[in-house]
C-alpha cells in the first residue's frame, strides 16, 4: 500500500474520530452541552488532531530519512498511531476535560512548527551544499577551484575546474544587465512617481508590471531566437567581433530588460518615501521641478536607490534561464561583449543535468559553485536590505 | 517680484522683459523638458519592449496551434492487421506500427493514382515521406482501441510531415527544400497538387494542448499534454503544503510571536529566502529530496516540493500584510465577548484577511507555475512520453513541465520546435494571465478599506 494511501486513511481516521469523541463528550453530559467545559466541537478536534498530527508526522519524517523502509511497516505504525491518538483522547473525554485548552496548545505548537520551516529551508541549503563541497573539496584543491583560470571539466578525469571564467562571465553580463536596467528603470520611476499624469500612470504601470510577471523562461527564448540573432547580424558580424548568435551581450541586454521593472518599482517606493517637504522646500526657492529632482530628490533617495541597484544585482548574478539560452557555454576570460561567455549558474545546470555521478568531482563542482553563488547572492541581499532599512528609518 | 528693492541698474536683468525669458532661463527650461524626455523615453523604451517580446513569441508561437493534415481514405485490411481473425487485442498488438505506415504509404498512393496528380521526378520516398512517422503509430493506437474498424476503409486524418507542414506556415521555402534531406522540392509539389485536390489542409489544432512530447524527428506531434497536467500535479503539491504552511507561519509570526532571538531568526530567514536564486533550490531539492530521501527523479512530487519551498516567503510575506492590515479592534471586539486569542484568530481575523491571502497566494503560484531552473536540475528534462496516472500515484510519475517542455524542445535540432516552443509559451502565457486576473478580480470585488 503506497504511503499517500495511507495519509488519506489516516486523515479519514481523524474525521471518524472526530464525531465520536464529540457525540461521546455530548452523551457524556446527558445530551446537555452546557455541563461541558468547551464546546462539544473541541473535544472531537482534539480527538482528530491528535489521530492525524503524530500518524502523518511520523511517516513523513520516515519515508524522508530511511526512504528504504517498506511502506506496510510505515502503513501499519501510521494507522496503530491514529487509532491510538482516538483512543486516547475519548479515554479522556469528561465533562470536566479542558478540551479548548488542549486543542489550543496543540494548534499554536503547530504554527510554531509551520514557521521554524524558513529556518529548515535555510539550514537543508547551506547544510547540503557544506557537505557536497566537502566532498569535492577533499579531491580536488580549493586553491585551483577558487583561482584557477580553465574551465574544462573531463568526465574520464584529469579536469581543470577553475572558476574564474565563470566568475568573469556572471559579473561581465550582470554589469550589461545593470548599464541597461538602472537607468531606464531610474528614469520610468522618477517620471511616474514626479511628472506622469493619473491617466499614463493607470496605463504604464502595470504594463512595466506585466514585465516583472512575464517568467524567465520567456526571456530566455527571446534571447535566444530575437536578439541573439539580430545582435549577431546587425553588430557582431558587420563589426566582425563575433559569429555566435549567444553572446555577453545577448544575455546582458534581455536580463537588462527583465530587471527594468524590479529596479523601477523599487525606486518608485523610494522616491516616494522622500518626504514631500523637501521637494516644497526646492520648488519654493525657485528650483525647477527637475532641478528639485536632481539636486534634492534623488541626495535623498540616494542609499535607498543604491540599496536597490544591489537587490538587482544579486537578481542578475542568480539569474539562470536567460544565461543558459543566451549566453553560450564557453567558459572564457574576455572582453568581446559579442563572444560567447558562460556563468556560474550555467555551468550547475549543464553538471547537475543527465546523468549524474555523485563520487566525481565534475558534478560535486556544482554544489560548490552554488554555495558561492549562494554566498555572493546573500551577501549583496544583506548589504541591500541593511541599507534600505537604515535609510527608510531616516524619514519616519 | 516687485522691482521696489532693487536699485535702478545694480540688476542686469532690470532691462529685460519678464515676458521674455533670459539666456539663462531658457537654459533651464531646456534642461527641463530633457529631464522629462528623458523619463517619457524610459517608459517608452520599457513598454516597447515589453510590446516586442510579446509580439515575437505571438508571431513565431501561433503556427504551433495550426497543423497540415491530409484526409485520406485506409482500408485496414483483415488479412494483415488480424491474421488470426479473433480479433483478441492481444493478437493485435503483436502487429506492429510498420504494417500500419505500409498501409498508410499504400493509401497515399492510392489518392495520388486516383486523383491524377502528375509531378515531375517524384521519387517514392517522397511520397512515402509526406505524411508524418507518428501517423503510423496514431492509426495503430486507434485501432486497438476500436477492433471494429478491422477490415473496413475509415477516412482517417493524418499528420504530414513538419517540413510539408513548414512550407504552409512560410518556415520551409522551393529553395530551402531542394538543400534539405528531410523534404524535396517533388515532395512539395505533390503537397500543393493534394491541397488543390482538397484532401491536405491546415488547420486549428486541438492536439497541440493535449498530445505527448514526440521524438527529435517528429515535431509535427509534439504537444504540451503532459507537460500541462505535469504543471497542474505540481501547483496541487504546492496549494496544498505551501499554502496551510504558510498561512500558519504567518498567523503565529503575526499574532502570538513574542519579540525573541527565535522569531527574530525566522524573520531574517524569511527575507532571506525570498532572494535566494531559484537554481539554489534545484540544488537542495536534487541533494535532499532524491539524493537523501530517495524520491523518484522527474516527478511531479519533488517539482511540487522544491517550488512549495520557494513561493512559501511570497505566500508568507503577502498573508502577513493582509493580517497585518485588519484594524486592532476586530480583535479586541472578540477578545472583550470572551473569546481565546486563538478563537479571536482563527473566527474574526483570519476570515477577515482572506480575499488578500488569496490574491497572494494567486501570484505565488503564478510564480511557481514559470519557474524553470530549480525543475532542471531535479530531471524534468527527461523525455517523457506516457501520461502520469492519476493522483496520488500520478505525483510519483515521470511528467514534464511547461516551462522545461519550452527549454526542452529549444535544445532540439528541428527548426520546427521553436514554433512548438514558443507556442507552449503562448500557453504559460495564457494559464499566467488567467491567474492574475483571476487575483485583480478577487482584490476588486474583496477589497475592504477599514
Amino acid at each position: 500500500m503506497p504511503v499517500s494511501w495511507t495519509m488519506l486513511i489516516v486523515l479519514a481516521l481523524a474525521v471518524a474520530g472526530f464525531f465520536v469523541t464529540r457525540g461521546r463528550a455530548v452523551a457524556l453530559a446527558d445530551g446537555d452541552t452546557r455541563r461541558l467545559h468547551s464546546r462539544p466541537g473541541y473535544y472531537g478536534w482534539n480527538a482528530a488532531l491528535l489521530a492525524a498530527v503524530p500518524a502523518l508526522f511520523v511517516t513523513a519524517i520516515w519515508r524522508f530519512f530511511w526512504p528504504g523502509t517498506s511502506p506496510t511497516l510505515i502503513s501499519v505504525v501510521a494507522l496503530a498511531l491514529a487509532l491510538g491518538g482516538i483512543a486516547f483522547a475519548l479515554s479522556r473525554t469528561s465533562p470536566a476535560f479542558r478540551a479548548r485548552n488542549a486543542v489550543e496548545s496543540i494548534v499554536k505548537a503547530l504554527l510554531i512548527l509551520c514557521s521554524s520551516i524558513a529556518i529548515l529551508t535555510t539550514a537543508g541549503i547551506v547544510l547540503s551544499m557544506l557537505f557536497e563541497t566537502g566532498n569535492f573539496f577533499s579531491q580536488y584543491s580549493w586553491t585551483e577551484f577558487f583561482f584557477g583560470t580553465t574551465w574544462s571539466p573531463r568526465f574520464g578525469g584529469g579536469s581543470q575546474l577553475g572558476m574564474l571564467p565563470l566568475l568573469w562571465g556572471t559579473l561581465y553580463i550582470s554589469l550589461i544587465a545593470l548599464v541597461v536596467s538602472v537607468p531606464i528603470g531610474l528614469f520610468a520611476a522618477i517620471y511616474m512617481s514626479e511628472y506622469a499624469s493619473p491617466r499614463l500612470r493607470s496605463f504604464a504601470k502595470p504594463m512595466i508590471e506585466v514585465l516583472a510577471g512575464i517568467p524567465t523562461i520567456v526571456y530566455g527564448l527571446f534571447a535566444l531566437i530575437t536578439v541573439g540573432p539580430m545582435l549577431r547580424d546587425y553588430f557582431a558580424q558587420p563589426l566582425g567581433l563575433g559569429s555566435s548568435g549567444s553572446s555577453v551581450m545577448t544575455a546582458g541586454l534581455v536580463m537588462g530588460i527583465m530587471l527594468i521593472p524590479f529596479v523601477s518599482s523599487l525606486s518608485d517606493d523610494i522616491i516616494n518615501a522622500v518626504p514631500q517637504s523637501l521637494r516644497d522646500g526646492a520648488l519654493g526657492l525657485g528650483s525647477t521641478h527637475s532641478e528639485t529632482i536632481r539636486k534634492v530628490v534623488l541626495p535623498a533617495a540616494l542609499p535607498g536607490i543604491v540599496g536597490a541597484i544591489l537587490l538587482a544585482a544579486s537578481r542578475a548574478i542568480g539569474e539562470t534561464m536567460i544565461v543558459v539560452m543566451g549566453a553560450g557555454a564557453a567558459a572564457r576570460i574576455g572582453v568581446n561583449p559579442f563572444e560567447a561567455m558562460t556563468t556560474i549558474t550555467v555551468k550547475i545546470v549543464s553538471q547537475l543535468t543527465g546523468d549524474t555521478d555523485f563520487a566525481a568531482p565534475e558534478t560535486l563542482v556544482a554544489f560548490a559553485l552554488g554555495l558561492t553563488l549562494f554566498v555572493i547572492t546573500l551577501g549583496l541581499n544583506i548589504v541591500a536590505l541593511y541599507v534600505v532599512r537604515k535609510y527608510r528609518e531616516q524619514y519616519e | 517680484m516687485t522691482d521696489a528693492t532693487i536699485p535702478a541698474g545694480a540688476s542686469p536683468q532690470a532691462k529685460d522683459s519678464l515676458l521674455v525669458p533670459d539666456a539663462r532661463t531658457r537654459k533651464r527650461n531646456a534642461s527641463e523638458a530633457r529631464f522629462r524626455a528623458y523619463g517619457l523615453g524610459a517608459i517608452v523604451i520599457a513598454v516597447i519592449m515589453l510590446l516586442i517580446l510579446l509580439f515575437t513569441i505571438i508571431t513565431d508561437g501561433i503556427g504551433a496551434f495550426r497543423q497540415t493534415y491530409l484526409t485520406i481514405p485506409v482500408t485496414l485490411d483483415a488479412q494483415q492487421l488480424d491474421p488470426s481473425g479473433n480479433r483478441d487485442p492481444e493478437d493485435l498488438k503483436k502487429i506492429l506500427t510498420l504494417t500500419y505506415g505500409n498501409m498508410l504509404n499504400g493509401a497515399v498512393e492510392g489518392v495520388i493514382a486516383e486523383s491524377g496528380i502528375q509531378v515531375a521526378d517524384l521519387t517514392e520516398k517522397d511520397v512515402n515521406d509526406l505524411i508524418s512517422k507518428e501517423a503510423a503509430a496514431q492509426l495503430r493506437n486507434r485501432v486497438l482501441a476500436n477492433p471494429e474498424l478491422i477490415g473496413q476503409t475509415v477516412e482517417s486524418r493524418v499528420l504530414v510531415n513538419g517540413r510539408v507542414d513548414g512550407y504552409y506556415k512560410g518556415r520551409v521555402s522551393m529553395a530551402s527544400a531542394a538543400l534539405d534531406g528531410n523534404t524535396s522540392p517533388q515532395q512539395l509539389q505533390l503537397a500543393d497538387a493534394l491541397k488543390d485536390a482538397g484532401l491536405l489542409a491546415t488547420r486549428w489544432n486541438w492536439a497541440f494542448l493535449s498530445n505527448p512530447d514526440a521524438s527529435d524527428q517528429r515535431p509535427e506531434a509534439a504537444g504540451v499534454g503532459i507537460a500541462i497536467l505535469g504543471s497542474l500535479y505540481m501547483m496541487l503539491v504546492v496549494l496544498f503544503l505551501a499554502v496551510p504552511i504558510g498561512v500558519a507561519a504567518s498567523i503565529y509570526l503575526e499574532e502570538f510571536a513574542t519579540k525573541n532571538r527565535l522569531t527574530d531568526i525566522i524573520e531574517v530567514n524569511i527575507s532571506n529566502l525570498a532572494a535566494v536564486p531559484s537554481i539554489v533550490f534545484g540544488i537542495l531539492g536534487l541533494a535532499v529530496f532524491i539524493n537523501f530521501s530517495g524520491l523518484p527523479q522527474s516527478a511531479p512530487i519533488v517539482g511540487g516540493l522544491v517550488l512549495t519551498l520557494m513561493t512559501l516567503p511570497t505566500i508568507i510575506i503577502a498573508t502577513r500584510a493582509s493580517l497585518k492590515a485588519v484594524p486592532p479592534s476586530i480583535r479586541d471586539a472578540a477578545l472583550g465577548v470572551g473569546a481565546s486569542k486563538m478563537q479571536s484568530v482563527f473566527h474574526h481575523v483570519l476570515p477577515l484577511a482572506l480575499p488578500g491571502i488569496l490574491t497572494g497566494t494567486i501570484i505565488g503560484l503564478a510564480q511557481a507555475l514559470g519557474e524553470t531552473a530549480p525543475l532542471l536540475l531535479i530531471g524534468m528534462v527527461a523525455f517523457v512520453k506516457n501520461f502520469p496516472s492519476a493522483p496520488p500515484e500520478g505525483l510519483f510519475d515521470p511528467a514534464s513541465a511547461l516551462p522545461v517542455q519550452v527549454y526542452n524542445w529549444t535544445q532540439r535540432a528541428d527548426p520546427a520546435f521553436i514554433e512548438r516552443a514558443s507556442g507552449a509559451i503562448i500557453v504559460l502565457l495564457v494559464f499566467l494571465l488567467c491567474m492574475n486576473l483571476l487575483a485583480i478580480y478577487l482584490r476588486r470585488k474583496f477589497e475592504r478599506r477599514w
